[in-house]
């Protein structure tokens, strides 16, 4: 303890905290490890057991339904650069780690986005909180997830998971907030119970909202893959790094573009998601086959 | 007014927005105005001490400027806002203290609303709007399609059924927000400014529509509006609030002749009268001359005729059938014809049915040098204009004091 020095001893207080929390609720850390753990490994070993020709031509599938075929000839071909890389494993656990990240994070993060809406004590009581966790720079977090819960794949999910989650929060509130106050009204005055207005009403409406704040969350779960890579968690965050360490530019710059093919791949296909089109798939074919000038591909990362 | 068969009653019902509602009363009582009160406390007097009953089929609007109460006063009515105090009764049961799991089900049932926004749901396709009230009750989904299929032609727009509302124009969007209430086949529907988002033209075309849905219903319609025009246009009875309160309730017409205050007068500035007024309100048989249609002493008839107002006579059948118009010009010419009965004397003056609209009439009226006769729907005879009466009537402008 600094105090000596006239300091205000809040590194130290944040310390004891973690040595504290590492003393009483290991079991509760073992917990939780062993869940992201096992729900991060199933994920990259069920995306690894697929072939990987498949994998692509189902993600250049998905592509073509949602957004429109220059973008799944886009799709095909990053994933094969991908493969013709080498990074084909690497991608994986990378995607394997988004993935698992961003799940966790919409399972807290919806929920309480709509907690929030409907409270205002609750939004006042997340709002600050979720500036720390976006704010705070995520190096920070890396080293009290590596004590709490080792090194691996498991305390970068985590990482990841705090890191990413803020949008999710703020946009599902946000778009219930906004729904109309008249159709909130219609709602009721047709008799929804507050659950049937809240699925029936309110989270369709804010459909749109809720889906930027799934791809916001997706997207910076990318982002901190990198960073989580310093822990240990692998994939082409591990390709980067590598690079970085020995000063080898070409192996840092073929993981980086890994990350950003899958950053767009991804980025496109749930923005899709919240686009209030109403086509069917049979419509959708049907423009396909009809004229070429679908939906164009806008390079956005 | 109503007697214990009314849809609604509303009785003293208050809204008393920011603060304690006994202390508003208490203020209230002594006599303070909304603005007084809201100066002194804070506390805004949204609805105060409103009392009325609506009948079974009848259309009750209640007008006002913004700010006056009326939608706050609509929502009371299902409970989209709580009432501060005071009674709402549907059908005898008091809504304002039934506990929320009844509410519901009396919402599913017996209310529905329709809004100014139209409020329809984007993601659902026009026949899912129409049938929403259905589903939230959850009746299964074949049964909730017919029936919203139904409504939907009531409306006009089954051929829509599969679109979605933001491929609708905006009377098509209404029309989806009618159908949407009418599926439920509620005793009362409220409507809150329902047509007031949408251009003139279309909005007398909804008025028309609403009309038509409710002759030979049961339905009771309470319609929120700030237009004089749509008021009189489809209300049977009118109530006009100012402040949060009701200053006078009446049929448009007693309204018109009777205004409570200058407020109330103010209100009739501009309106259009040829709307309000029909032929049948101001046409007068009093004076007129019927003539037999047997009749074949043409010749004996012209002294009637000169004497008669205006000089022309009405030719009835018999139960006054109405027949058509003689003039003393078109009788001599008759007469110098040795024409052998009256047929031969009739003007080529085109009746008005009673239930036309006086704007009708001053077309009729411009183009005659005589009165235009006006019959009721089975064709008797039940009066005429004149020109003068015409005129007289269009120029009782309300806020000339009369």
């Amino acid at each position: 303890m600094n105090t000596e020095d006239g300091r205000i001893p809040i590194g130290s207080a944040i310390d004891s905290l973690v040595e504290f929390l590492l003393n009483h609720f290991q079991p509760l850390f073992d917990v939780i490890t062993t869940g992201i753990g096992s729900l991060t490994n199933a994920l990259a070993s069920a995306l690894l057991w697929v072939p990987g020709w498949l994998l692509t031509l189902a993600l250049a599938a998905l592509a073509l339904w949602r957004v429109g075929w220059r973008f799944a000839l886009f799709t095909l071909a990053s994933l094969s650069l991908l493969a013709g890389m080498n990074l084909w494993p690497e991608s994986i656990n990378t995607l394997a780690l988004v993935l698992a990240a961003t799940l966790v994070s919409l399972a807290i993060g919806l929920p309480l986005g709509i907690w929030a809406a409907r409270r205002d004590a609750v939004d006042r009581l997340v709002r600050p909180v979720l500036d720390f966790m976006q704010t705070m720079p995520a190096f920070v977090y890396l080293i009290p997830a590596a004590m709490f819960f080792g090194l691996g794949r498991v305390p970068g999910v985590i990482a990841t998971i705090i890191f990413s989650m803020p949008p999710a929060v703020r946009l599902t509130n946000l778009g219930i907030r906004q729904v109309p106050k008249e159709l909130v009204e219609a709602g009721q005055a047709f008799g929804c119970t507050p659950m049937q207005l809240l699925f029936k009403v309110q989270i369709p409406t804010a459909k749109k909202s809720i889906m930027a704040g799934v791809n916001q969350n997706i997207m910076l779960a990318l982002s901190m893959v990198v960073i989580a890579s310093m822990i240990g968690a692998g994939g082409l965050g591990k390709e980067v790094l590598r690079g970085i360490q020995r000063l080898e530019v070409g192996v840092g710059f073929e993981g980086g573009i890994g990350v950003v093919l899958l950053a767009i791949i991804l980025d496109r296909i749930t923005q899709s998601f919240g686009d209030t089109h109403h086509r069917s798939i049979t419509q959708r074919l049907k423009t396909l086959f009809t004229r070429n000038t679908d939906s164009q591909w806008t390079g956005r990362p | 007014m109503s007697g214990t068969q009314a849809s609604v009653v509303v009785n003293g019902l208050y809204k008393i927005f920011g603060g304690d509602p006994q202390r508003a009363l208490s203020l209230l009582g002594k006599g303070k105005g909304k603005d007084e009160i809201f100066n002194d406390t804070g506390i805004t007097v949204g609805v105060r001490d409103v009392s009325f009953a609506v009948d079974p089929g009848e259309v009750f609007v209640i007008m006002g400027l913004s700010g006056s109460g009326k939608s706050t006063l609509l929502r009371m009515i299902n409970r989209l806002i709580e009432p501060s105090l005071g009674q709402v009764l549907l059908h005898g049961q008091d809504v304002s203290k039934m506990p929320q799991k009844e509410l519901v089900r009396l919402r599913r049932r017996e209310m529905a609303m329709v809004f100014q926004s139209f409020a329809l749901m984007e993601h659902l396709k026009v026949w899912e709007n129409a049938a929403f009230g259905l589903e939230v009750a959850g009746s299964p989904r074949e049964q909730r399609r017919t029936r919203a299929m139904e409504t939907l032609e009531q409306v006009g727009l089954k051929a829509y059924a599969e679109t979605y509302p933001d491929q609708l124009s905006g009377g098509m969007r209404q029309r989806v927000g009618l159908a949407r209430a009418l599926a439920v086949e509620p005793s009362v529907m409220l409507m809150d400014e329902a047509f007031s988002a949408l251009d003139p033209l279309i909005r007398t075309e909804m008025q028309d529509e609403l009309i038509r849905l409710q002759k030979h219903s049961k339905r009771s319609v309470i319609f929120i509006s700030h237009d004089l025009n749509e008021a009189m246009r489809i209300g049977d009875r009118i109530a006009i609030m100012q402040a949060g309160a009701i200053v006078q309730i009446d049929t448009p017409k007693n309204i018109l002749h009777n205004p409570a205050n200058d407020f109330v007068r103010s209100f009739f500035r501009g309106v259009d009268l040829t709307e309000i007024y029909l032929a049948g309100d101001i046409a007068r048989a009093d004076g007129a001359q019927i003539i037999d249609a047997d009749t074949t002493d043409l010749h004996g008839l012209l002294p009637r005729l000169r004497g008669a107002e205006h000089q022309v006579g009405y030719v009835c059948a018999p139960n006054r059938r109405f027949v058509g118009m003689v003039s003393v010009p078109s009788l001599i010419l008759a007469v110098e014809n040795n024409a052998a009965s009256l047929d031969a004397a009739l003007l080529e003056t085109p009746p008005v049915t009673a239930d036309s609209p006086l704007s009708g009439v001053i077309q009729a009226a411009a183009q005659s040098d005589h009165p235009v006769p006006v019959v009721d729907n089975d064709g008797a005879f039940r009066g005429a204009i004149s020109q003068g009466q015409l005129l007289q009537t269009l120029d009782q402008t309300p806020n000339h004091e009369h």
